[in-house]
This record gives C-alpha cells, structure tokens and sequence, in this order.
C-alpha cells in the first residue's frame, strides 16, 4: 500500500488529476448549498455572455444562470459515471471469477457473450434500453453497466484462469474451504489491482456515454446534465458559443482528470508497467 | 484447418451472432411498458376492452411467447422488420432509404481515420520519445476525453461559424439541385465536417497501432536482410516494414466498426447528416419503437458481416495467422 501511494502520489500528471477531480467533487456536493434555488430558475435576460453582471458564465436559452447548471450537472455526471461503473464492476467480477475458476462450458459461454458484446453496436444498443425502459436516471445507469459489463468479465477471467492454479487456492482447497470463499477471500483480493484499473477508465468513458444520451434527449427531463445543456443550446450556438463550449469544456476536464487518475493507478498497480 | 472451413466456421459465427441479436430484440420490446395494441390504441385516441382484444388477435399477441417467438423468427428472416408506427411504411424500408448515406460517411470517416493514422504513427515511429512521438500522445488522450458529438459542434462552430469555410450540416446543398459531378462535389464539401470528426477519434488510436507495430517490426530479421541489401530508408520504410505493420489494422478497423456506428448516430445528428443516425434520433423523440428497433438490428448485422469480412481479409494477407479457433 505504501509502495502504492508512492508511486501513485510521485507523479505530476495523476496528482494533478486528483486535485481537479477533487474540485469537481466538492462543487458536485456544495451544489444545493451554493446555489439552493436549483438550476431551472430563470435568472435574466436570455444569451447573456459570461461575465455579465452576476453571472460568471453567462445564461443560458431560457435565461437560467450557466454557472448553476454547470454545478449541478457535475452531480448528474459523477452519479451516473460512479453507480453505472460500480455495476459493471459487480455483474463482471461476479460472472468473470465464475468463468475463470471453473471453466468449461461456463467459461464457453461467458466468452462469447462477451464476443457479442464486441461486435454488437453497443451505443444503439443502449439507446434502445434506456428508450424501452423510459428515460431516467436509473435506465441510464442500468443501461450503461448492462452494456459495459462484459469488459470487466474479459479482465477478472483472465486473473482468474491464472491465479487458480497457484500454491496458494491449492492450500486454501486442500484446507477443505468452499469455492465461494476461495474465489472471495483468496483469488479475488489477489485480482483486484487490474480491476481497479479497468474501473477508474470506466468512470470516463460512462460520463461520456451519459453525456451522448442526455444530448439526443434520453434522460430524465426533470434533470439539468451536461449532456442535455448541450442538447439544448443546439439552436443558439450560432449566437452564444459559451452555451454548448463551457459544458463541453466541463465533460472534458472531468474526464481528463479521471483518466489522468487511472492512468496513475496504471502505473502503480501494474508491476508490467514499473519501470 | 483449411481457408475454406475457417470462413465457413466464421460466417456461422456471424450467423449467430445475427440469430442473437434478433433474439435479444424480441424480448426487448417486452420492456417497453404497453404492448403494440396500447401504443396503437393511444394513437387512435380511444381504447375500449373489445377493440384492445382485436387488436392483440391481429397482432398475435394474445398467443404464448413461444408461438409469437417463432412468428417474430421468420417474418425477420423474410425481411420483415414490422412497420413504422409514426411512418406507417415497413421499417426495412425505411432504413434502406437512408442506409446508403450512413456507409458513404462512415467510409469516408474510416479511410480518413486510416490514411492520417498511418502517415502520423510512421512519423513518430521515425523517432520514437521525440516531440512529434509525445504530441500524439497528448493529442489522443485528450481526444478520449471529448464527447464526439462535441468535437463536431465545435468544427462546425469553428470552421462554419466563425471561418465560413465548410457547410456547416446537410448532406447537399438545398435547393441548388446540382447534378453529375457538381452533385458529387457538392456532397463531398458537405461530408468534410461529419467525417473528420468521426475519424479524428479513430485516427489517434490507428496512428498508436502503427507506431507500435512499426517500431516492432522494424526489428524482424526481414528489415535487416533489405538494410543490408543496399535499400535506402524511405523503401525499407514503407516496403517492407509498413505492409507488414498494416496487417494488425484491418483486425482493428472490424473491431472498432461497432464504436465507428455508435459515434455516427450522433455525428449525424450534429450535422443533420440524413442516415441512420438522424433516423435513430427521430425513432427515440417520436417514440417509434419498432424503427428503433429495426435500426438496431440491420446496423448490429452490417457491423457483424463487416468484420466477418475483415477477418477473410486478415487470413488472406498474412499467411502466418494460425486459422483454427
């Protein structure tokens, strides 16, 4: 761990993702405290330029402040991009050990769902989930882990398949444990580094993909995110460039610095890539 | 295992893949709340229990799953993809009408995304750890980090908006009717932006696989042999090295040709390209879910039979690919 923390806290590039993804975290929560009118109140004239008096980033179609809505759209991406990965994580890791222990027709079977999932568009696919199950928050994020689980699966089976026949799962069988405990308490702890890895890059890549939905209009239209203040400002971008740039700019730096971050965690977790 | 049964081993793979995808459809309607006669219903603007139940009996809907399965089975295997609600035409149709524009942008985008990621990864090979070599890397990280429906909006307000130099959406120009080669021009002109944006995201990883393959097969003993034969850089280069690297890119390009799709759906609707995309779109506001549908299923076959033939195409150009599995 302290070997880890060296490594991950020497490095300039993952800091300093840490430190951006700090302050979007901490706007993210003070959100309702900063701005406790929400962000649908309409504040102003409509297109006002950031700057304007009182209005650090100008306002938006309707006249509603662009720096409220920017705060709590960092709400909607964190939620989103941290719940749907945690499923991911949860379906693959479960269906990954099973197929990576045992084997066999399990194993068959999993790899060529997880081929399916390679070769089928994905992102349609997605549209037609979070269409069927009616927009919202939680058919976002159950849409996103559905889609992005068999990644985690691929990663989890291949530790598996190589840790199972080590020294120690043969002494922890031989002590007469359960192949639940086995794979819980002794292979997955050793698993969990390349886990980590892939999960940090899936928060980025979620956030995205949230962001793509909300900008065709598939999400919960009781919610302001980055995605739908894009989708919405379409028509003024002619006139108003901050409408669409500064959310744009927001999705970006937050994936950025988690990408900077899993990037770090790369370079820590992975004994390949110590140099 | 022979040329021949490794394609017939993967155009059955491709045909389950296909079978799966229809299959997957069919229970995903089932997710959708209402069934076809309510949404039918809603749309006639009354419901009474009589005209519900004559409804589901025209439909089949009031049969066991597995009878509505099978008839669901072959009406797809006959081309039958059920029928618009809001366009009332059959949705193969309609899909079909638009399909064309789809490939012509997707191509174009994916022979962008091959010829500059190839010129920009032999260039960092050239020297690897220099400014250029770095520069890609920080490019491409970054480019990972943009929403691509974003990029585009920011070409077009780029290069539409502020510079005035590209039509900023459409496929042609309207009302001008051009024809003959005025028409291709004018459509090529209008293709740039889209293209480009759906591409640069591509072009970052094409350009990191070149590198790494050329740096690696730079080493081969193949390379030396033509060095030591007298060959100046620039042939050993492109040759000898670069046929060999390329290899490793039509894997990736039939890989990727899901997530080419996937970003095409919203780069259309940026620039209000009329494919599948802007279809798609229209499907998801109009709540036409049998087009949603449907597109699903004809670009999950496209992309299916592109990287069957990616694969015949890979088995073809290196004869060292082992072809069992």
């Amino acid at each position: 761990m302290r070997h880890f923390l060296r490594i991950f806290l020497s490095r300039p590039i993952p800091l300093a993702g840490l430190a951006i993804f700090a302050v979007i975290v901490a706007l993210a929560l003070l959100a309702p405290l900063l701005f406790a009118r929400g962000p649908f109140i309409i504040v102003g004239m409509p297109l006002l330029p950031p700057g304007a008096p009182g209005l650090l980033a100008g306002s938006d179609v309707l006249g509603r402040d662009m720096a409220v809505g920017l705060a709590y759209g960092a709400r909607i991406s964190l939620l989103v991009g941290i719940t749907s990965t945690l499923g991911a994580v949860g379906i693959g890791v479960l269906l990954g050990a099973v197929a990576g222990y045992y084997g066999g027709w399990l194993d068959d079977l999993l790899m060529r769902v997880t081929e399916f999932f390679q070769i089928i568009p994905n992102f349609v696919l997605l549209m037609v989930l979070v269409a069927f199950l009616q927009p919202s928050l939680s058919s976002t994020v159950i849409g996103i882990a559905l889609v992005t689980w068999p990644q985690v699966a691929r990663v989890v089976r291949g530790e598996f398949l190589s840790l199972r026949g080590r020294e120690f799962v043969q002494a922890a069988r031989t002590l007469g444990m359960r192949d639940g405990a086995i794979i819980f308490t002794q292979i997955l702890p050793n698993a969990l580094p390349p886990i980590i890895v892939v999960g940090s890059m899936m928060v980025g890549s979620a956030i995205l993909t949230e962001s793509a939905l909300s900008f065709l209009g598939l999400s919960d239209p009781n919610l302001l995110s980055w995605g739908s203040m894009i989708g919405g400002s379409r028509s003024a971008m002619w006139v108003a460039w901050w409408t669409t740039v500064l959310p744009g700019l927001a999705i970006m730096i937050t994936v950025l610095a988690l990408n900077f971050i899993g990037d770090g965690l790369n370079d820590a977790l992975n004994p390949r890539r110590r140099r | 295992m022979n040329r021949l049964s490794y394609i017939g081993a993967r155009l059955i793979k491709t045909v389950l893949v296909a079978l799966t995808v229809v299959l997957l459809s069919f229970f995903l309607v089932r997710l959708a709340p209402g069934d076809t006669a309510t949404v039918m219903a809603g749309q006639a603007g009354f419901a009474d229990e009589a005209f519900m139940k004559s409804l589901r009996a025209e439909y089949g809907l009031d049969q066991p799953v597995p009878v509505q399965l099978w008839k669901y089975l072959s009406a797809v295997a006959k081309g039958d993809l059920g029928s618009s609600f809001v366009r009332r035409q059959p949705v193969l149709d309609v899909i079909l009408e638009r399909l064309p524009n789809t490939l012509l942008l997707n191509g174009f985008a994916l022979l962008v995304a091959i010829a500059g990621g190839v010129a920009m990864g032999m260039m960092a090979a050239r020297r690897p750890g220099s400014a250029m070599d770095a520069s890609m890397t920080v490019l491409s990280m970054v480019f990972y980090a943009m929403p691509q429906f974003w990029l585009g909006m920011m070409a077009m307000l780029m290069f539409s908006v502020w510079l005035g130099w590209l039509p900023p959406f459409g496929l042609e120009t309207m009302g001008a009717d051009y024809t003959g080669l005025a028409r291709i021009g004018d459509i090529a002109v209008h293709m740039i932006l889209p293209g480009v944006t759906l591409a640069l995201y591509f072009m970052a990883s094409y350009a990191r696989l070149t590198r790494t393959a050329m740096i690696e097969v730079a080493d081969q003993d193949f390379v030396k042999t033509a060095r030591a034969k007298g060959l100046r850089e620039g042939q050993v280069a492109r040759r000898h090295i670069l046929r060999n690297a390329l290899i490793p890119l039509i894997t990736f390009a039939g890989l990727q040709s899901a997530i080419l799709v996937g970003g095409s759906v919203l780069v259309e609707n940026v620039f209000s390209w009329p494919g599948i995309g802007t279809l798609a779109y229209e499907a998801v506001t109009t709540r036409d879910n049998p087009l949603l549908l449907g597109i699903f299923i004809v670009t999950a076959v496209l992309v299916g039979l592109f990287n069957l033939a990616t694969d015949i195409a890979y088995s073809i150009a290196d004869p060292r690919v082992e072809l069992g599995r």
